[in-house]
């Protein structure tokens, strides 16, 4: 067989197969073990039986044996025969696991799983097998839901009192034709033994050989006739197939239908090779049963190799369940094209100005059509932005695991809510947060929730309550981690940063203390839980956040909860920035950072001896940040009053810089400064204004933080 | 890879090289002429207006759009300390294309493109030189009566002590 062909569909199977796990996770996370929903076993069952489908094509024997365990155990559970045990659900947790380490090593090249550990996950799952079942089941294989499964050989252990059942196909139309049956027929194979019984015909005017208006299969199979029904209702029109009773005769058609009877088919049927269900014009692709080994039962190697071919070419396209009208594409080609449509909203503006310069009279014309573009292009660039938007059960989905896996080490109780799960955020930025989320998470579980004596202890209910929120406010997305558990003790916090010799003062704003256990000295003091390896601390999440353009705040009550809130830009490529002056260069801020701007008076400018100069805005005293100063400029205005302030809060702190002047706000597409540059202090990244210079975006909270913290004065 | 191992496998790199014909770019730094790989070497423009970074080294001029890329500008005559640093419209910056990232150098003029068979090309003697670390040197080519500097400009631009990338070693 020619590996080749066959690995260019690996990643696609690889991709599929992660999803099927994972909604086979999710799942299994949400079941009621005494109320379960016969949709969400079957719907388990799929996703397992799916994956063994794929993995026994590609030949990756070890997943085909553990899924096949899986299925057979949980095909028991969905029929009733077995009950749906915590037990269970933990094996199959377990098992989803190491199916993910298989596929890792696979796909990355991680590690691989140890057999001995296979084996033992393949005899825990055996266990269940051998309790007594209500009803032992053929070794048919049961009904599976993907539309072009490879194949495998049944082998049908000729039970003699298997109940028969009848299908008639037809009528024939142009959709669906007589041939079309065969390919059906041979996939009903491996549910039991079928032969045609009879074909009814129809002699057609001016035509010699009789048309097909119905061909009649007997099957004789353990499987329902709803079941049978489901499966071919994937591959034909419900209108083409119908169930009739073994006993009921063939009805006579109107216009003198010839009823042929075909006895010889049997023999015929046996030799072809189980072929996997395909459309009509794959049919003349497959080997002419005439060539094919005798009557002998085909081995299993060769029917699947018959059948690795179509099925490699056509991954499952069912398993992608509701999805059937999206596409895969390479996250390559939609940065690329987002890239394109920078550049146009870059062109467009530059246009934009230098058509400011024209009479607009005279060039009516021109200027329609200019405003026009515009429209056109925030249009395409919206829409070309949603590409990337992913919603935020991505993120959350992960999370009821997590949760639940730690709450059982530590003996918590603890019950995750997620809200908000719908809202969008950009791929990008979805892969980037779930580190510090997850982080923040378990710090909750960890530190947050308290223990059930501790929680009753103080009148709380024992269970303790996580909630995930997302939502969007103004142009960001708000991700919120909330517990109702211990929340932070702001004198704990004072007294720690003391000790670590950190400048602290008592009037500092609680937001202000809680922020404290982002600094690094904090993070590792009293860790119990495993987060090593992982090299992520509350400092490194911050900083992570911020690298995202985002910011986190803490607020938290003593005793009765924490918040910890997560502001994330809607996407990494667009800004809104205000475009600032000082010297000769044009700097840009974050919108998002900004909460006004002023001319200041004179009087309103302090300096404090030794440490720089605040100014009083309505009653507080914000820390001056004299950019010519920090950037190293010569600015065309030096006294604070003659130029502009911009206060801008960040880290919960409001500081007021000085510039010069303030130019204008724009939307701007973000440049990578550090594509080809190194990380400068104070700018996170560069932009191309409408004259074809180069802006730099100043970092906030960079700036800020240079700014000294024993600032904090009240008016 | 440590200094020496670099240091040596950018000799034996360079001495290879020399034994092939390969083409120089060839330009003017001062009273020098240096030249370096022409694959290395991405496009030639005229200097324009630089958006300048704060705290940056004397040498790093700052950035400027190349076609909606950000392309930081280093003046080499700043940097080794050779001849007059002036811009005017005779100022050269060649775009060069080093370790999957874009930077320009500026220089006093490019000369033309020559090609050096192996015989033209000698190695360099390995006197010290405060203004030019010779490990980055690769020989010393003859073309007409003119020396010229081959220098190996990957690994010159990716040395920390140019600060133009992070954990500046070639990739």
């Amino acid at each position: 067989m020619d590996d080749l062909d066959l690995s260019e569909f690996h990643d696609v199977f690889f991709d599929e197969a992660a999803e099927h796990l994972a909604s086979m996770e999710s799942l299994l996370l949400e079941i009621d073990p005494d109320a379960a929903d016969e949709e969400q076993l079957n719907a388990i069952f799929r996703a397992a039986h799916s994956i063994k489908g794929g993995s026994a094509a590609f030949g990756f024997n070890d997943i085909t044996e553990l899924t096949h365990e899986m299925e057979t155990v949980f095909d028991r559970v969905r029929k009733g025969q077995m009950p749906l045990s915590p037990s269970v659900v933990d094996v199959f947790l377990a098992s989803g696991d190491m199916l993910k380490a298989m596929f890792a090593t696979r796909k990355d090249g991680a590690e691989s799983v140890s057999p001995a550990d296979v084996a033992a996950l393949c005899e825990r799952l055996r266990v269940f097998l051998d309790a007594p079942a209500a009803a032992p089941v053929a070794v048919a294989e049961p009904v599976a839901a993907a539309a072009a499964p490879p194949v495998e050989i049944a082998a049908p252990k000729a039970v003699e009192a298997l109940p028969v059942l009848e299908i008639v196909f037809g009528p024939f139309d142009k959709t669906f034709n007589a041939e079309a049956v065969d390919a059906m027929v041979d996939d009903l194979r491996r549910l039991g033994r079928i032969e045609e019984t009879t074909v009814v015909a129809q002699r057609q005017p001016g035509k010699r050989k009789p048309k097909p208006t119905e061909r009649r299969f007997r099957i004789a199979t353990a499987v329902s006739e709803a079941e049978l029904g489901e499966a071919l209702s994937f591959v034909a029109d419900p209108a083409h197939f119908r169930f009739v009773d073994a006993s009921t005769p063939i009805e006579q058609p109107d216009a003198a239908p010839v009823a042929v009877a075909v006895p010889v088919v049997a023999p015929e049927v046996e030799d072809f090779a189980p072929r996997a269900v395909i459309d009509e014009k794959d049919f003349c692709l497959f080997v002419d049963p005439a060539t094919l080994p005798g009557n002998e039962p085909v081995p299993d190697a060769a029917v699947s190799k018959v059948v690795e071919l179509k099925s490699a070419a056509k991954p499952v396209p069912a398993a992608a369940g509701a999805d059937a009208a999206s596409i895969r594409v390479s996250v390559q080609k939609v940065d690329a094209l987002i890239n394109l449509v920078g550049e146009l909203v870059i062109t467009e503006a530059m246009l934009a100005q230098a058509s400011l310069q024209l009479d607009s009279a005279l060039f009516e014309q021109l200027s329609k059509g200019l405003a026009q573009l515009q429209r056109n292009t925030r249009d395409l660039q919206e829409s070309a932005m949603s590409i990337r938007m992913m919603p935020m059960s991505f993120v959350f989905g992960r999370f009821p695991r997590v949760v639940r896996d730690l709450a059982t080490t530590l003996k918590k109780q603890i019950e995750l809510k997620t809200e908000g799960e719908a809202t969008e955020l950009d791929k990008g930025l979805i892969e980037r947060i779930i580190d510090p989320l997850t982080h923040l998470v378990r710090n909750s579980v960890d530190h947050g929730i308290e223990s059930p004596a501790a929680r009753e202890a103080a009148g709380k209910p024992a269970k303790g309550t996580i909630t995930l929120r997302a939502f969007h406010r103004g142009g960001n997305i708000m991700v919120e981690v909330l517990d109702d558990g211990a929340g932070l003790d702001r004198e704990k916090l004072l007294r720690k940063a003391r000790e670590r010799g950190m400048g602290v003062s008592d009037s500092m704003s609680d937001q202000e203390v809680f922020a404290l256990i982002f600094d690094a000295g904090f993070s590792t003091a009293e860790k119990v839980t495993d987060v090593s390896g992982r090299g992520v601390g509350m400092d490194v999440v911050r900083r992570n956040i911020r690298e995202m353009g985002g910011n986190v705040e803490i607020t938290s009550t003593l005793g009765v909860g924490t918040r910890i809130s997560i502001r994330l830009p809607l996407t990494l490529a667009i800004l809104d920035g205000m475009s600032v002056a000082v010297g000769t260069e044009v700097f840009i801020v974050p919108l998002t950072y900004i909460v006004e701007s002023l001319q200041p008076a004179e009087s309103d400018i302090k300096t404090i001896a030794g440490q720089g100069a605040v100014v009083q805005v309505r009653g507080e005293y914000l820390p001056l940040l004299t950019l010519h100063q920090v950037l190293n400029l010569t600015p065309k205005v030096v006294e604070p009053h003659r130029g502009i302030i911009v206060i801008v809060e960040a880290e919960g702190r409001k500081t007021a810089m000085f510039v010069d002047e303030l130019v204008g706000q724009h939307q701007v597409v973000i440049k990578s400064l550090e594509s080809n540059y190194r990380r400068v202090q104070g700018v996170s990244g560069a932009t191309i204004m409408g004259d074809g210079r180069v802006a730099l975006i100043l970092d906030v909270a960079d700036l800020v933080g240079a700014v000294p913290k024993e600032y904090g004065l009240a008016a | 890879m440590s200094q020496t191992q670099t240091a040596v496998t950018a000799k034996s790199a360079g001495l290879s090289a020399s034994h092939q014909a390969s083409e120089f770019l060839t330009f003017r730094l001062g009273q020098e002429e240096y030249g370096i790989e022409i694959l290395k070497v991405q496009e030639i423009r005229c200097y324009e207006a630089v958006t300048a970074i704060a705290n940056a080294p004397d040498f790093i001029k700052g950035v400027v759009n190349l076609r909606g890329i950000i392309v930081p500008i280093v003046d080499m005559r700043i940097k080794f300390n050779l001849g007059q640093a002036s811009y005017d419209e005779f100022t050269v910056v060649i775009i060069l294309n080093v370790a999957s990232r874009v930077v320009g150098m500026v220089v006093d003029g490019v000369s033309d493109v020559i090609q050096l068979a192996g015989d033209q090309v000698r190695a360099a003697p390995d006197f010290s030189s405060n203004s030019f670390d010779t490990n980055y040197i690769t020989g010393l080519g003859t073309a007409d009566d003119r020396m010229l500097i081959l220098i190996d400009i990957e690994r010159l631009m990716c040395s920390p002590d140019m600060a133009l990338f992070d954990g500046g070693t070639v990739q």
